[in-house]
């Protein structure tokens, strides 16, 4: 908490609640849709939904038929809950971050070999955009994917690939990390693959010298280490922030010698 | 046509060209093999359905068996009509028999090809009636009750089950969409047959089965016949069931099915044999059916950049038009695809767009361009999201483009909620009315940053397609010249499935009656 500016500097911190135009007017937008027709009875249930969710004093300042007798509300109003900003502790991915050119560097110097990742989107989940982002050559956003590092071999095998089939190809070429991506989350289907892909891991007995990173959209690092990952990257990482966690915990494991 | 991008017309020929010479490489392929998916097809259309004790779809059960018994050369058409005359029984009972291990097809007294043909012949009328009928009720309804203007508002719902999906179409449809598409469950790609029945549990969409097909057609039906306009129903004709679904497209009167000669096997890891095999059936009874198909390119630019590789999209388009061509159908259905993917904060970036729907109109000016919105660039941030669909829509309306895929302000963060929905067919309809003539009354500048682009994606997808022709297609996907995927000839999912014909004994009557025009 070391970066506010002067805006922030009168701010009680122990009480802080949305900023609209005026400190601490608690004004928040929401939109939702209720299932009943549009009317005076629907804007009103709009209202005492939101009051239940904290407004004081809601106004609905649009509503629209959505064509099968149901309505849908933007809704605007100040909230009264407040949040203690000053006890807020947040797990983060612990590691300093180093661009793509100096993470081949400090491994050839801290690790001397290369590194190892095998990555894919796995179960059901046909998405690569995440795991293309993170790992091909091209990577994301103009930031080049972990193909473009130096001393990293990274494996990128696509997707709906089995969680079994990744554990393989990590065996077969002693990986030092397995990257799994997952990107549809409908009906927590990725939660149930995660879980999957931890049990695989722990019965294969290779937790103990591979790290287990998982990302996507969805995802967070208090997620990933409650699921049972080493760590979670969520949107807004690239490929450097795997790869500067990566071959930081190399070092703090002692896995720079690894057979 | 004049062109507005002052794009060479020898070179447009010279591209469609080299694209000819690519498909028609490949059909000396297609013509010596069969697969499992393309006899199954056979099977359904010659009216088996129906599952087995542990919920084995009945054209796999035969499929199989005669697969085992290495019967798979001589194609199913054959062994059915054999069964057909040695038994006395209809397809659909010599397939239950056969579920029942009461028959093997392939220990009865054999015939001759032409006596097996004829044998069959009165089901494979049947069957094209039953299509034939439905494309005329679809030819009754656009004459009758009418359809939107283009660009069609195609949206999507994919709630996993077909009877919330319904409801989902009936609002969408209400609310001014033409273009239904349910999207399918997402590992269904990779299944080698066709789920059964009437579903309600699917990730990211809803199983593809006949029965949903059947449901979601009747409720379209009823909802456009009050609001007085035709809904179209689009699903996936991809995957390792692409000609099944096609034929239960045809019977269903679906009106746009996603069916791309290559996706499958860049996308889905899908063996080039088997796609390439496959694609030709489905596409045979996509054209007859009067089906519009919906090609993937722009699956390229999600993977791949949206700036540089935007020549292999109308490489691709070229190629996909041409085995179109082959496949018989008709212009009007080819939905070749292209999107709106370049990362929103390029300079100019909307000029480039501009130039590269604009190039796909004038090279295809009788084609249902189908138009994919931004998602590789979408993020959180629902407001620009909405603003990046805006400009989307702008282009659309203003070089023509002909089925509009909407873009979702929540397209990076969840499948659309009814309301997003919403706001998305709101955003579409305001730019489309409020621009509607804008194309008429513009023209690019000389040798522009418009005109110049287009020209240069020309210049390098005519030399693409002409390195394609020298190496062949098959190396080229190899070699990781599509979305920069690479793919192995023996690789891939349901190699197993392709089988080399038995010339002195294959038969499709399907696909000669199809090509044929049969009326």
């Amino acid at each position: 908490m070391s970066n506010f500016t002067t805006a922030t500097s009168t701010v009680d911190l122990t009480k802080i609640k949305p900023y609209g135009d005026t400190y601490n007017d608690g004004k928040v937008q929401m939109s939702f849709t209720l299932p009943v027709p549009d009317g005076e009875e629907a804007q009103e249930a709009a209202r005492q939904y939101a009051k239940l969710m904290g407004m004081d004093e809601p106004s609905v300042t649009h509503h629209s038929d959505l064509g099968i007798g149901y309505t849908f509300f933007v809704v605007y109003g100040p909230v009264h809950h407040t949040v203690d900003y000053t006890k807020i502790r947040v797990t983060k991915v612990e590691s300093h971050v180093f661009d793509r050119v100096e993470c081949g560097e400090w491994i050839a110097k801290n690790i001397g070999r290369t590194i190892t990742m095998v990555g894919a989107s796995t179960g059901s989940d046909a998405h690569t955009v995440g795991i293309d982002a993170i790992m091909n050559m091209k990577g994301f956003h103009g930031h080049f994917g972990l193909e473009r590092f130096k001393n990293v071999n990274a494996i990128n095998m696509g997707s709906q690939v089995p969680n079994e089939e990744l554990i393989a190809k990590a065996i077969e070429v002693n990986a030092d990390a397995i990257l799994v991506s997952q990107t549809v989350t409908q009906k927590d289907v990725h939660i149930k693959n995660l879980t999957n892909m931890v049990e695989l891991c722990e019965a294969e007995g290779i937790r103990d010298h591979m790290l287990l990173l998982c990302g996507g959209p969805r995802i967070s690092h208090e997620l990933a280490q409650e699921l049972g990952f080493d760590a979670g990257f969520g949107p807004e990482t690239y490929a450097e922030h795997v790869c500067s966690y990566v071959m930081q915990e190399i070092v703090a494991r002692g896995w720079v010698n690894k057979k | 046509m004049t062109s507005k991008l002052n794009l060479d017309q020898n070179v447009i020929a010279s591209a469609r060209n080299h694209a000819k010479n690519i498909a028609e490489s490949m059909q000396e392929f297609i013509n010596a093999h069969t697969t499992v998916s393309t006899e199954r097809t056979v099977l359904r259309l010659l009216g088996v359905d129906g599952v087995d004790d542990v919920e084995r779809p009945l054209p796999n059960v035969l499929v199989d068996a005669i697969k085992d018994g290495g019967g798979l050369p001589k194609g199913i058409a054959y062994w059915m009509g054999n069964a057909i005359i040695k038994t006395g029984k209809t397809p659909q009972e010599i397939a239950e028999a056969v579920s029942l291990g009461q028959l093997d097809i392939m220990q009865l007294e054999p015939v001759s090809m032409e006596e097996a043909r004829k044998a069959i012949e009165p089901y494979v009328e049947e069957a094209l009636a039953k299509i034939r009928k439905q494309t005329a009720k679809r030819e009754e309804y656009l004459a009758t009750i009418g359809e939107g203007k283009k660009p069609y508002l195609y949206v999507i719902v994919a709630t996993g089950n077909i009877y919330e999906d319904v409801n989902q179409a009936e609002a969408a449809a209400r609310q001014g969409a033409d273009i239904i598409a349910v999207i399918r469950t997402t590992a269904q790609s990779l299944l080698d047959y066709v789920p059964y029945g009437a579903t309600t549990e699917g990730f990211g969409g809803t199983y593809a089965t006949q029965e949903n097909f059947r449901i979601m057609r009747e409720r379209l039906d009823r909802v456009g016949e009050d609001i007085g306009r035709y809904i179209r129903l689009c699903n996936y004709s991809s995957g390792l069931c692409m000609p099944e679904i096609a034929a239960m497209g045809a019977l269903e009167r679906l009106d746009v099915m996603l069916n791309d000669a290559l996706y499958g096997i860049l996308f889905r890891d899908i063996n080039m044999q088997r796609t390439i095999v496959d694609q030709f059936f489905s596409r045979v009874i996509i054209g007859y059916c009067g089906i519009i198909f919906n090609s993937g390119e722009d699956n390229y630019l999600t993977t791949d950049d949206a700036i540089e590789a935007a020549h292999t999209v109308l490489a691709s388009q070229m190629i996909n038009e041409q085995f179109a061509v082959l496949a018989n159908i008709q212009e009007w259905q080819m939905g070749l695809g292209h999107a709106f993917e370049m990362d929103p904060m390029t300079e100019d970036g909307f000029l480039l767009e501009l130039s590269q729907a604009q190039m796909a109109r004038e090279i295809f000016p009788n084609a249902s361009l189908k138009y994919m919105p931004p998602t590789k660039f979408m993020t959180g941030n629902i407001f620009r999201g909405h603003i990046q669909d805006a400009l989307f829509n702008l282009v659309s309306v203003w070089t023509g483009q002909s089925l509009q895929l909407l873009g979702m302000l929540t397209e990076a963060i969840h499948t659309p909620f009814l309301q997003d929905r919403m706001l998305s067919i709101e955003n579409a309809k305001y730019v489309f009315n409020n621009a509607r003539h804008l194309g008429d009354e513009i023209e690019y500048k000389k040798d522009g940053i418009i005109q110049k682009r287009a020209q240069k994606v020309l210049h390098d997808a005519n030399e693409l397609l002409a390195q394609i022709e020298k190496d062949g297609l098959f190396p080229t996907i190899e070699a990781g010249k599509f979305a920069a995927v690479k793919r192995p000839f023996d690789g891939g999912k349901g190699l197993e499935g392709v089988a080399t014909k038995d010339n002195d004994f294959y038969f499709n009557p399907f696909i000669e009656k199809m090509l044929g025009g049969a009326k």
